[in-house]
Formats: structure tokens, sequence, C-alpha cells
């Protein structure tokens, strides 16, 4: 690519987006419509991110469905697609369903990479490409990249480099063991006795590809295997769309799905011997195998953040992050999609966000590029100012139909204040524990939650003169959360905090 | 950083914990998540249903009640159990004194491990009759 055609010379802006992912292009243009100025760069030279490689065998986890109750061209339509970035304007929409061939609604890496690709196109992202990041200094007023290009200096630097470095844990031998990364075509294991070190998502998709081919599986992992059909999670759970190897598990059809803690690895000339001790049964096993992979996840790229006093968690794989995805104990330094998922939020009833994927990143990347506009750049967005009588219908259809409030669960919410002098406010989607732990106005945010029974129910939390208190609204077989009842209950719970009469 | 096999020093190290095998002890570090918590973060919600248990690795906590700072756990400590086994929200704020690194395992889960293990159950149990006898003594 000619120099002079590349954009985002190294130099000074505001803001410095580091990745081409699908997080660094949705921040970059919720930015940009917030008049923002930043650079985007990239190490890579395409835009797509992890989508460029990953899924190896399979199509996506998350659906895309163009067939659904809502119009394609509005709000609660991202709820049926976790897989489209977010447009404020329907002319800058790009839906994945547009690039998918209808025969499933799981899209295939490739139909997801050029879902990507077009929206970046037509909303001309620009992206500085090949630009690798190398180091990171900290100053008083901003911090320092060296990249392969040159220096970039900035007020605020934004992280958004995924979580798809390969990792895996300290057994001994496993320096030598491929990583899930270097699997080749899956008709190359014909014949072959594969053994998965993993149970979890990547370690099923690839029992799932080496299925017809291999003439045994077996994985192992010290912890039993968790369906999403158990926990009732999409995001720290093998999906049932990787049920298929289980069952062959469960009828004996040669696949395997072993609870082991897998004690050392040992190479000879015709494969690999493993040493393992059951966990959820004693026994010690030996196996033998033609092929060995890791399947054991992936880690944050942090290069030398650590030295800067950067947290992490999750055996130093997540950056650990503020409600607002501000790195905990470096401040100025921000997560952005992936890696988002370092704000933890409530894990209410044990279920995490989706900030892992797309689906929930991408309203994370939404709140984050206003947030910075705001609190660094002085950006004042006009907030809407709503009718007392407004606020219950409004709120109800927000957990009706709110996006949001659905692929982030217990994690983002709709939040409407209640000034001193009784003026109230759609304060917009904030995260739920920023809400629940700051101080502020009167208010009530309302959000959607998963209960232990697995029922979906919307839930208000009211802020009243500084406490908190939490009210969970009914929950309808189908999810229509817009009755009369739901009405009566939140005006109950809303009306302390409104003008006398006005509900 | 924090490597799986560390923790599953740390957690043979703990009394909850003492009398799993290391194999055991493998599957419950992969059964919990670890959390890392920065000074004066609130962990843990007063009157919030839906809370988690916590196994303190690193760090010390303050349990308030109201705002009132009424105990203080650390290393080896636990909390978040009596509403998870009650089913109800918690009776208390736990905020981290000072950083803190924890295990969690969601309310949900909770159940299964102290079934799998009632090693743990029972460990849990002295633990609890320990906070019981010192809380009688205070009131007396």
């Amino acid at each position: 690519m000619a120099e002079l055609n590349r954009p985002f010379a190294p130099g000074t802006y505001p803001v410095v987006i580091v990745g081409s992912g699908p997080g660094g292009l949705q921040l970059s243009y919720f930015l940009r419509r917030l008049g923002i100025g930043h650079a985007v760069i990239s190490s890579d030279e395409a835009p797509g991110g992890m989508f460029r490689h990953f899924p190896l065998f399979e199509r996506l986890i998350t659906w895309s469905k163009r067939h659904t109750p809502v119009p394609l061209n509005s709000r609660p339509y991202d709820w049926y697609d976790w897989n489209s970035l977010l447009a404020d304007d329907p002319s800058h929409r790009v839906l994945v369903p547009d690039f998918m061939d209808g025969t499933s609604i799981f899209p295939s890496r490739q139909e997801m990479e050029r879902g990507i690709a077009a929206f970046a196109e037509r909303n001309r992202l620009d992206v500085r490409y090949g630009c690798r990041w190398v180091a990171t200094r900290r100053h008083n007023d901003g911090f320092t990249l060296e990249t392969t290009d040159g220096e970039y200096h900035c007020r605020v630097v934004v992280f958004a480099v995924g979580v798809a470095e390969p990792w895996k844990p300290e057994i001994p031998g496993i320096e030598h063991v491929p990583h899930y990364v270097e699997m080749r075509p899956a008709r190359e294991y014909a014949g072959k006795r594969v053994f998965i070190i993993g149970k979890r998502n990547s370690a099923f998709e690839l029992a799932d590809a080496l299925h017809p081919w291999a003439k045994q599986i077996i994985m192992a992992s010290p912890r039993p295997v968790v369906f999403s059909l158990y926990n009732r999670s999409p995001a720290a759970s093998v999906r049932a769309r990787y049920v298929i190897p289980y069952e062959d598990h469960l009828f004996g059809g040669g696949t395997f799905a072993l609870d082991a803690a897998i004690d050392r690895l040992e190479r000879h000339a015709d494969g690999w011997r493993i040493f393992a001790t059951g966990t959820t049964h004693p026994v010690a096993f030996t196996f033998e195998a033609d092929v060995l992979v890791a399947a054991t996840g992936f880690t944050t790229p942090l290069a030398d953040l650590r030295a800067l006093g950067l947290k992490t968690f999750s055996h130093d794989r997540i950056p650990s992050l503020t409600p607002f995805w501000e790195s905990a104990t470096v401040p100025g330094v921000y997560f952005g999609g992936t890696a988002s998922m370092g704000a933890v939020g409530l894990r209410k009833y044990g279920l995490g966000s989706l900030s892992g994927g797309v689906a929930g990143f991408r309203h994370n990347m939404r709140i984050l590029a206003l947030h910075l506009a705001q609190t660094y750049f002085g950006v004042d967005v006009p907030k809407r100012e709503l009718r007392p009588d407004e606020v219950v219908p409004f709120l109800l259809a927000e957990a009706n139909g709110a996006p949001e409030l659905w692929n982030q669960r217990a994690y983002l919410a709709r939040v409407v204040s209640v000034q001193p002098d009784a003026r109230v406010f759609d304060e917009g989607v904030l995260p739920l524990q920023y809400f629940l732990d700051s101080s502020g106005p009167d208010a009530v945010a309302i959000t959607v939650e998963t209960d232990d029974h697995g029922e979906h129910r919307p839930a208000a939390y009211v802020r009243q003169r500084g406490a908190i208190n939490e009210v969970v609204l009914p929950g309808d077989p189908l999810l229509n959360f817009d009755g009369q009842e739901h009405h009566a209950r939140l005006a109950e719970v809303v009306r302390p905090l409104l003008p006398p009469a006005s509900l | 950083m924090i490597e799986r096999s560390d923790i599953v020093d740390t957690l043979a190290g703990l009394a909850l914990f003492a009398d799993l095998t290391r194999p055991q002890l493998e599957a419950v570090a992969h059964t919990f998540e670890e959390e890392w918590f920065n000074e004066d973060q609130r962990i843990l919600r007063q009157g919030l249903a839906g809370s988690a248990f916590y196994v303190i690795l690193e760090g010390e906590v303050a349990v308030k009640i109201d705002g009132e700072r009424r105990s203080t756990l650390g290393r080896g400590d636990f909390f978040g159990e009596v509403s998870v086994l009650l089913g109800g929200p918690p009776t208390a704020d736990v905020v981290a004194a000072r950083a803190v690194r924890c295990l969690v395992l969601s309310g949900p889960e909770v159940e299964g491990l102290l079934m799998t293990y009632p090693r743990v159950m029972f460990r849990m149990l002295q633990a609890q009759a320990r906070r019981l006898q010192q809380a009688n003594r205070w009131r007396s």
C-alpha cells in the first residue's frame, strides 16, 4: 500500500484505537458520530479481527436471523441479529444476514468477515493497517504508543486487540503441543486417534469437525462439561450446537468427554502419551494418541501494559476494568471489543455478560464512545426530557425490546432520572453496576434478568435519596412485559419519585 | 500473574478445601471463576438478589451493614454463602478494603459443589459454627 494513501500517520491524536476487529471499528464509528478525533491502527492487513481466522471449522455460535417478529431496520431487530455492528443511521447499517446463504441462522466465518468488512467500507472507517503497536509509555497528559510506523501520542488509548492470543495452562510437556489455532483441515485427521485438552466451545468445535474423520476423539479437562442448556448462559458454557459429540460420548460411539486433570504429556515417535487423573472418578489414566491438541482458550495480548501497573484476572488473561471499560489501575487506558469482558458486572444468578462477543460489546462500544466524549472532550449530548406519564411505558418498552438490555442482561440498563426540580430525563443506557455504585439524583434503572429458574423478567432498581431498592417485575411466558400487571407494578415503584398525581 | 497451578496450590492451603485431593482441587479451580477487585469496590451488594459465593485468595474485605463496618475478612475466608444457601439477597455489603483477588462461584452452582465434595460442606459448616459461636459470645 502506497504510504501516501495510508491514513493516520504517526503523530498526536485525541484518542488512539488499537485494533481493526469489530470492537475497534464499532468504537471508531461512534466516536466519529460524536466528532471525536481519533486514529485507528492495526497490525492486520484488513478489517475483521479474529473473524479473519476463527472459528477454524465451524460457523459462529451466535445467531443472525433474517425473519423476525420486528422490522429489519428497527432497533429491537438487533436482538435477533447478534453479529451485525450497530449504526445510528439506517443508511449506515450493514446486516450480516445480507451475506449469509440462508441455510443456517449461524453465519460462517467467511460470511461474518464479509459483513464486518462491508461495515468498514460503507461507513468509510479508516484504519492504518500493517501498523503494529510495540510499546507503551505513560505521561502526565496521556500516552505514547511506539509502533512499527512510528510514535503516536494521545490522551486516551483504547486497546481493541481481541482475546485471541493462544493460551495454554502449565502442564509438563505442553510446550510442544499444538494449540487449536494450529489445526489443519479436518480430512488430514482421517483414521487418527485425537486427544483434545479442554471441554469448552473450541474443544467441542474441533470434536464436531473431526467427528467424520478421526477414529477416536477424547476430550479431557478437570471440570465436567457445562452446556448452555443446563446453566442457561450463552457466555460461559458449551452451546447446544455442539451437543452431537457429547451425545456420541453418552452412547459410547467412540468420542469421549472425560473429567480428568492432565498430569504430564510425553511425545514419542508415533504420537503422544497422556498421563491424567480422573476428577469426578479417581482413576489414573494413560492415553495413547496420534494427535494431541490444546483447546485451552485464549488470552489478551497485553504487551508491556502490565509494566504500567495493569492488573489482570482469570489467570492473567483478562484486564481488570471499571464499569466503563477503563483499566482499574491505569487511568486513561481503555479496552474495547472482546477484552471489554474485563468489566465483569454483577453476574446475577451466575449469568455473565455477552461482552466477550460482538452481540454484547457492540453496545459497550456505543456507551464507551459517549463516555469518552463527555469525560475527556466536554461533549454535551442533550438528554431527552420525559413527561412523568411517559416514564412507565418508556421503561417497559425498553424491557420488552431494547437489544442492549437483552444482549447484556443485568449488565446494561436504561436509566431515567428525576431531578430536584422534578424534571424527568432519559439518561440513556448505562452499565448497571455503575448505576448501583454511584450516587446521583433519584432515578430508576430497568434491565432484563434471567433468574436461577431460567425465567426472564424485567428488574427495576430505584434510587431514592441515595438508597437503592431492587424490584423484580413478573415474567411472561411469551416475554411480553407490557401488560396491565407490569404497568401497575412499575407505576407503584416509580410513583414515589415523581410529582404527586403525575402518573 | 496467577497461573492455574498457583490457584491449586493456594486452594490446597485453605481450610475450606484442605481435604481435597490434587485432581479434585484442579476440578474446583476450573469450576470457580477468578476475579480481581480494586480497593473500595463493592463485591456483594446488600439487598440485591442473585449473588454468588466468594473465596478470598489475596487481600481483605470489609463487611458492612447499612454502611456500618461489622467485620473484616481475609485470605481463606469466604462470603456470600448465606444468601446463596437461603435463596435471599445478602444482608450486608462486602467491599474490598484493599485490592482483593477472589474465586467466585455463581449461586446456582454452589449446591452442586457442596454435594460433590461433602468434606467442603463439612468445613463450611465448621466455619459457620465458629461464626455463630463468636456472634453469640459478642451478644452475651
